[in-house]
């Protein structure tokens, strides 16, 4: 007896569990396996770009605070960045000091998400995801302490930070470095040889390099194929060239590579983290610059390595109180690039799980 | 250090091949004529003393007489970047080359731009808007856009 | 009726179309705030409510045991999670399971900003889940639209599209404003008259009774 099949559209809808967001897919299945899919993205669209020129410089930082919700004082560093630029201003070593330490701490709260969030869509529903959320909740603790907000900080701003650490911070870092240390370990321990993992993840999603680079994707996607880039060691920006750290990559660029790159990440931002808190100088946290800043007019394009990737401010500047043009170079919008290619004949379920494992944020994706 | 190639080094290493048809935009930046931009492009991807393999981003600006398409390279192998751009007089109907048979990262990227900017790039794959819905009216990010 | 087969089917540009044309008709239909759910009572019932205890138990059993829809678009989700998270745990007052099918769910608690994209979908999931059904409206940009308003793809504010029955401020709230939101909406559902008054219904029987 034969049978006639043929392959129909599925579509995993803006409100779905595992789509990290307002992410909508339209699958071509033939049965399980995926033929194609088309991402539609843009349901999370605001306008921020628009919304920007008609901000000030500095009353634009609340607004990149909500591109990339998940570390949102990543997005006002190089926004920042970009600005200083721009205008040629000098940041103050305390407070250059002060950002790396936040920019690390974001870095590992991001990869806590991102790993308990590619858990969840593996099936893990629940455990490993809170287990790495309480340990998140320790640092929006760190955190609350700098600025008194959980998310959103607005902390960083054009010329350093907008106030002093208090006193009680850095020994509350020193306290929290040992204490996640040892809670990696155990988790790892957990997870590195579970089999269910390594039947879901290991040799799932697989990238090659030169497709990554094709597509421009940055971040430890990138690093998982194999690409040894990352900015703070090949363009370092702020101090990083006084910091002794590792860049781990695999070379099989599947999901389970992903997981690896994460938590072996995690491990060197607090090793960057004790460094910067064990020589952090004295002294002003914030250069001499008006709140109404008026940088020459002119372009910059400053970039960080952030927690997904490779994300850049692109500010174009005509001498008055506000940008002429603002454009995000988005981290998860053109990671997400690669997508089709990874997804292509496999099932359902690995498409999943291969989309968690590539970490983005609506809110950058759509901007 | 990725080092940003000066404009004036590029110019001069170029102006052999494309005479005439680049220039100096700025001291990071050099202009292209948009019909030179695929022939531009594919001799900085595949020239060895090049070698831009890496799509970093392209975007637009509105400048009232012009939009101006900006393009981010890099090269992973010899560690520098350029920024090339080109420029659409017409406002009523700008069109530019499509990068996209060079780079697969443009993909997306153009898509925005057209959606936001209305600018057409000839030789994309499937030129749609992207974050916006189909038959919204205008587009939001042109300078003279009434909302 | 005439079979749909793939030969039938819309194309891609076609689909795409149509939903367009959803958007821009919602847009143009949706520049009026629902009112507030407990304004529909009139003040006189409103204030000679007397519950019997059968609505008693009735309200206790569905104030105890909401269970949220899915619905995180933006910044606020990760502050819904971290209320469903091990430090605020939500699950102790109920919201033991987050439902991502919208038939089972009860509450929809909207975490993120809405756009005009967006707003039919959630205008489906709200329309897709069964009496009885509350909606918390979260954050700045749920009440209002918050930073985005001025923006030409947001929404001003959830209660354009859904009716809205508490509106819980912040930008994100913290886990615990948004839990004292949910424990506001558990006091008004104790109000609630659950029971109908059958005098009030039509009486099929009687003449001119089911219009």
């Amino acid at each position: 007896m034969t049978f006639s099949t043929e392959p129909f559209v599925l579509n995993f809808g803006p409100l779905h569990p595992s789509t990290h967001g307002v992410f909508r897919i339209k699958a071509t299945l033939d049965g399980e396996v995926v033929l194609d899919i088309e991402p539609v993205f843009g349901y999370l669209h605001r306008g921020i770009e628009k919304l920007m020129e008609e901000r000030t410089y500095t009353g634009g930082i609340p607004l990149t605070d909500r591109l990339d919700y998940v570390n949102s004082m990543t997005n006002n560093f190089a926004y920042c960045l970009a600005v200083e630029k721009l205008g040629g201003i000098k940041v103050p070593e305390r407070a250059e000091y002060i950002r790396v330490i936040i920019a690390e701490l974001q870095r590992i709260g991001n990869h806590c998400l991102a790993v308990g969030a590619m858990l969840n869509d593996a099936g893990a529903l629940g455990t490993p995801f809170f287990y790495l959320w309480r340990q998140r909740e320790k640092i929006y603790d760190l955190l609350e302490m700098l600025c008194g907000q959980r998310l959103m900080n607005n902390y960083v701003r054009i010329g350093g930070v907008s106030q002093d650490i208090p006193a009680e911070f850095l020994p509350a870092v020193m306290k929290f470095v040992p204490q996640l240390r040892s809670f990696l370990d155990e988790y790892d321990f957990f997870l590195m040889q579970n089999e269910i993992l390594l039947a879901r993840a290991k040799g799932v999603g697989i990238l090659p390099p030169e497709v990554a680079i094709n597509c421009g994707i940055s971040g430890p996607v990138a690093r998982a194929s194999g690409i040894k880039r990352d900015l703070r060691r090949d363009d370092p920006y702020s101090i990083y060239q006084r910091f002794e750290f590792e860049i781990p990559t695999c070379e099989e660029g599947d999901c389970y590579a992903r997981y690896r790159v994460r938590i072996a990440e995690m491990l060197q931002s607090l090793h960057i983290i004790v460094q910067a808190a064990q020589s952090m100088p004295p002294g002003a946290t914030k250069a001499d610059v008006p709140h109404l800043i008026r940088p020459p007019a002119g372009e910059a394009y400053g970039h960080i390595e952030g927690p997904k990737g490779e994300l850049g401010f692109y500010v174009v500047s005509d001498n008055s109180i506000a940008p002429y043009r603002c454009h995000v170079r988005a981290t998860s919008f053109i990671n997400l690039s690669a997508l089709r290619q990874m997804v292509r004949g496999w099932k359902v379920a690995d498409l999943i799980i291969i989309f968690g494992s590539i970490d983005i944020t609506m809110g950058e994706v759509d901007r | 250090m990725t080092a940003v190639l000066p404009a004036k080094d590029l110019v001069t290493r170029l102006s052999g091949v494309f005479a005439g048809k680049l220039e100096e935009a700025g001291r990071d930046s050099v202009l292209v004529r948009a019909d030179a931009l695929l022939e531009v492009a594919a001799y900085l991807k595949n020239t060895a003393g090049f070698a831009f393999d890496y799509f970093n981003m392209v975007t637009a600006a509105d400048y009232y007489q012009y939009f101006e398409v900006v393009y981010h390279l890099t090269s992973t192998r010899h560690n520098h970047s350029v920024f090339i751009k080109v420029r659409c007089h017409n406002r009523a109907n700008p069109s530019v080359p499509s990068v996209v048979p060079l780079w697969q990262g443009a993909d997306f990227q153009e898509r925005e731009v057209f959606d936001l900017f209305g600018i057409r790039f000839e030789g994309h794959p499937d030129l749609k808007r992207i974050v916006l819905w189909e038959g919204f009216d205008g587009y939001p990010l042109r300078k003279d856009w009434n909302r | 009726m005439e079979m749909t087969g793939p030969e039938n089917f819309p194309t891609d540009g076609e689909l795409d179309r149509r939903e367009g044309q959803a958007v821009e008709d919602l847009k143009a239909h949706s520049r009026e705030a629902f009112p507030d759910p407990a304004a529909w009572l009139e003040e006189d019932v409103k204030r000679n409510i007397v519950l019997t205890s059968l609505d008693w138990i009735i309200d206790w059993a569905r104030r105890s045991s909401m269970w949220p829809a899915v619905c995180y678009p933006a910044c606020c989700g990760l502050e819904w999670m971290a209320a469903l998270g091990p430090r605020f745990d939500a699950a102790r007052f109920g919201m033991e399971i987050m439902r991502a099918s919208p038939r089972q769910a009860d509450l929809l608690i909207t975490a993120g900003t809405l756009t005009w994209k967006m707003a039919p979908v959630v205008r489906r999931v709200y329309d897709q889940m069964a009496e009885p059904k509350w909606v918390i409206a979260m954050g700045a940009c749920g009440i209002s639209g918050g930073i985005f308003r001025s923006s030409y793809n947001v929404v001003p504010g959830y209660n354009k599209i859904v009716p809205v029955d508490v509106y819980v401020p912040g930008c994100p709230p913290r886990p615990e404003a948004l839990l004292y939101g949910i424990s506001l909406l558990q006091k008004k559902i104790g109000r609630a008259k659950a029971v109908p008054d059958l005098s009030e219904l039509p009486n099929p029987l009687k003449k001119g009774g089911l219009k």
